[in-house]
């Protein structure tokens, strides 16, 4: 059964096992307007909280995505490659950024649910 | 994000109304995109007609006896070879020949002339033109008008309906249709198109017959600059700085051979010194290999690594459908298909030198 955390840097963890499944809320999205291109991270990169994990570039501006707890890359979504503005049209679906192994489940709880991020976000 | 010094354009109600996000520009508020976002706007000015509020841009009318003098001298310019309604892309030039700011000037009468300056430069400017009209018998009054740019190929059939006839005039031409209006035939996206400064309650009034066609959409600033950035035209500030000069800048075609032979302008003696030994970098289009944007400050080096120049306007093209870039690099390098490689945060990105534009220029000539 998967838990669904925020951040507030308006990103979304799907947590399943030990493994995080990782994007940008809708919200998100919406502010960056339309992705031309994702910068993908490499598979087996440990991660602190914080961390630079994907760049997300937009017509007019690069942004960071930080990896919103500690673990190790193990999956990217390469179809990102060939079409970026599935970030756009599917932020929370087929729009995730990268997988990752939590390498200590006790930083989800200082996450957002979705209540907590609705309200954050207005 | 906007402080109390932010200032904010005349018609912003109508772009809250067009649920516009903003932001800050040249120390304005400014709308950057519509809900329609950054591509479709983009593709729908190249499509249809686009329409930009550019009033943070600043209209001086200089006039007087001395206005062909004070212009001339403030600009590789031979105002007074201009017709009447002609129009001329010019610079504001420093005793270094570095461009203070770039304008368009129209001659409007004998002794009369609109000068359209940028928002961020628009101060300096007036002092700079200020200044130099004491030794000349010339005024120079920045207007208070609201300024409307429509550009697309649609853009002259949805002023007609909307019952500004554009008839005959040609691109760079400029003339006075009513009462404290200024239409030229111009613009900043590549494409055929108007300017247009009017008075506020005029601009309500184009405004509203203008969004009642279906061809006509609200565009905001992001996609102002993709589209520039595509026709391969200079942003002030970024791709034109007091520390550029034009022949750098490769804009030495906007100098008749005559003013750079003997004009008298500030920073003559400069630009022709430059011109004698050549400049050292030149201003190339910049096309990235593959899909990732090079944006402007990238270092760029050749393929020893040695430096070669930068980034100064990169993002995404979206009628081109890659990344499109601009900069300056080593004269020697300057020849379109020298492949350089851009350093985007610790990658090396190729890039190679591309002939600009990027998107043909579809300008009414005649």
């Amino acid at each position: 059964m998967a838990n669904t955390y925020f951040t507030e840097d308006h990103e979304w963890l799907r947590v399943e096992g030990g493994i995080a499944t990782v994007g940008i809320t809708d919200y998100a999205q919406e502010q960056l307007g339309d992705l031309v291109f994702v910068e993908l991270p490499e598979i087996g990169r440990k991660l602190a909280k914080g961390d630079t994990a994907v760049v997300v570039e937009s017509v007019k501006a690069a942004s960071d995505v930080y990896a919103p707890v500690d673990g190790e890359i193990i999956e990217a979504n390469t179809s990102l490659s060939a079409d970026p503005s599935l970030v756009n049209s599917a932020a929370t679906g087929d729009g995730w950024l990268w997988k990752m192994k939590l390498s200590n489940t006790s930083q989800l709880d200082s996450l957002m649910d979705e209540a907590a991020y609705k309200a954050h976000i207005g | 994000m906007t402080g109390e010094d932010t200032k904010h354009l005349p018609l912003e109600d109508l772009h809250n109304a067009a649920s516009a996000r903003f932001g800050a520009f040249a120390g304005w508020s400014m709308p950057l995109t519509y809900p329609a976002g950054v591509m479709k706007e983009h593709l729908h000015t190249r499509e249809h007609a686009g329409l930009f509020d550019i009033s943070h841009m600043q209209l001086f009318d200089v006039s007087g006896p001395g206005a062909t003098g004070l212009l001339n001298r403030a600009c590789p310019l031979d105002a007074g070879a201009l017709e009447i309604s002609q129009s001329k892309y010019t610079f504001l030039l420093n005793e270094a020949a570095g461009i203070i700011d770039d304008l368009i000037v129209t001659r409007l009468g004998d002794q009369r002339f609109m000068v359209v300056a940028n928002a961020g430069n628009a101060v300096e400017d007036e002092k700079h033109l200020g200044t130099l009209a004491g030794d000349f018998d010339a005024k120079v009054e920045p207007l208070d008008r609201v300024f409307l740019a429509i550009q697309g190929p649609d853009a002259w059939a949805a002023l007609s309906r909307a019952g500004i006839e554009t008839g005959s005039l040609l691109f760079m031409h400029g003339v006075e249709p009513r009462q404290n209006w200024f239409m030229s035939r111009s613009g900043y996206t590549g494409e055929d198109g108007f300017e247009i400064g009017l008075p506020e309650a005029d601009a309500r009034d184009l405004v509203a017959k203008l969004l009642q066609d279906e061809r006509v959409q609200w565009i905001g600033l992001a996609a102002r600059d993709s589209l520039r950035l595509e026709a391969g035209l200079c942003l002030h500030g970024q791709d034109l700085t007091p520390e550029i000069d034009p022949a750098s800048a490769g804009l030495m075609w906007a100098i008749p051979q005559d003013v750079r032979a003997s004009g008298t302008f500030i920073g003559a003696d400069a630009l022709r010194s430059i011109l004698e030994r050549g400049p050292a970098q030149k201003r190339v289009g910049l096309k990235p290999d593959g899909r990732q944007p090079v944006r402007a400050g990238a270092a760029l080096v050749d393929a020893d690594g040695n430096p070669a120049g930068h980034v100064t306007s990169g993002g995404f093209g979206p009628s081109t459908g890659h990344p499109v870039a601009m900069g300056y690099i080593n004269t020697a390098l300057a020849k379109p298909g020298t492949r350089l490689f851009a350093d985007v945060r610790g990658t090396k990105i190729p890039i190679d030198v591309a002939p600009l534009p990027f998107t043909k220029h579809r300008y009414r000539k005649g």
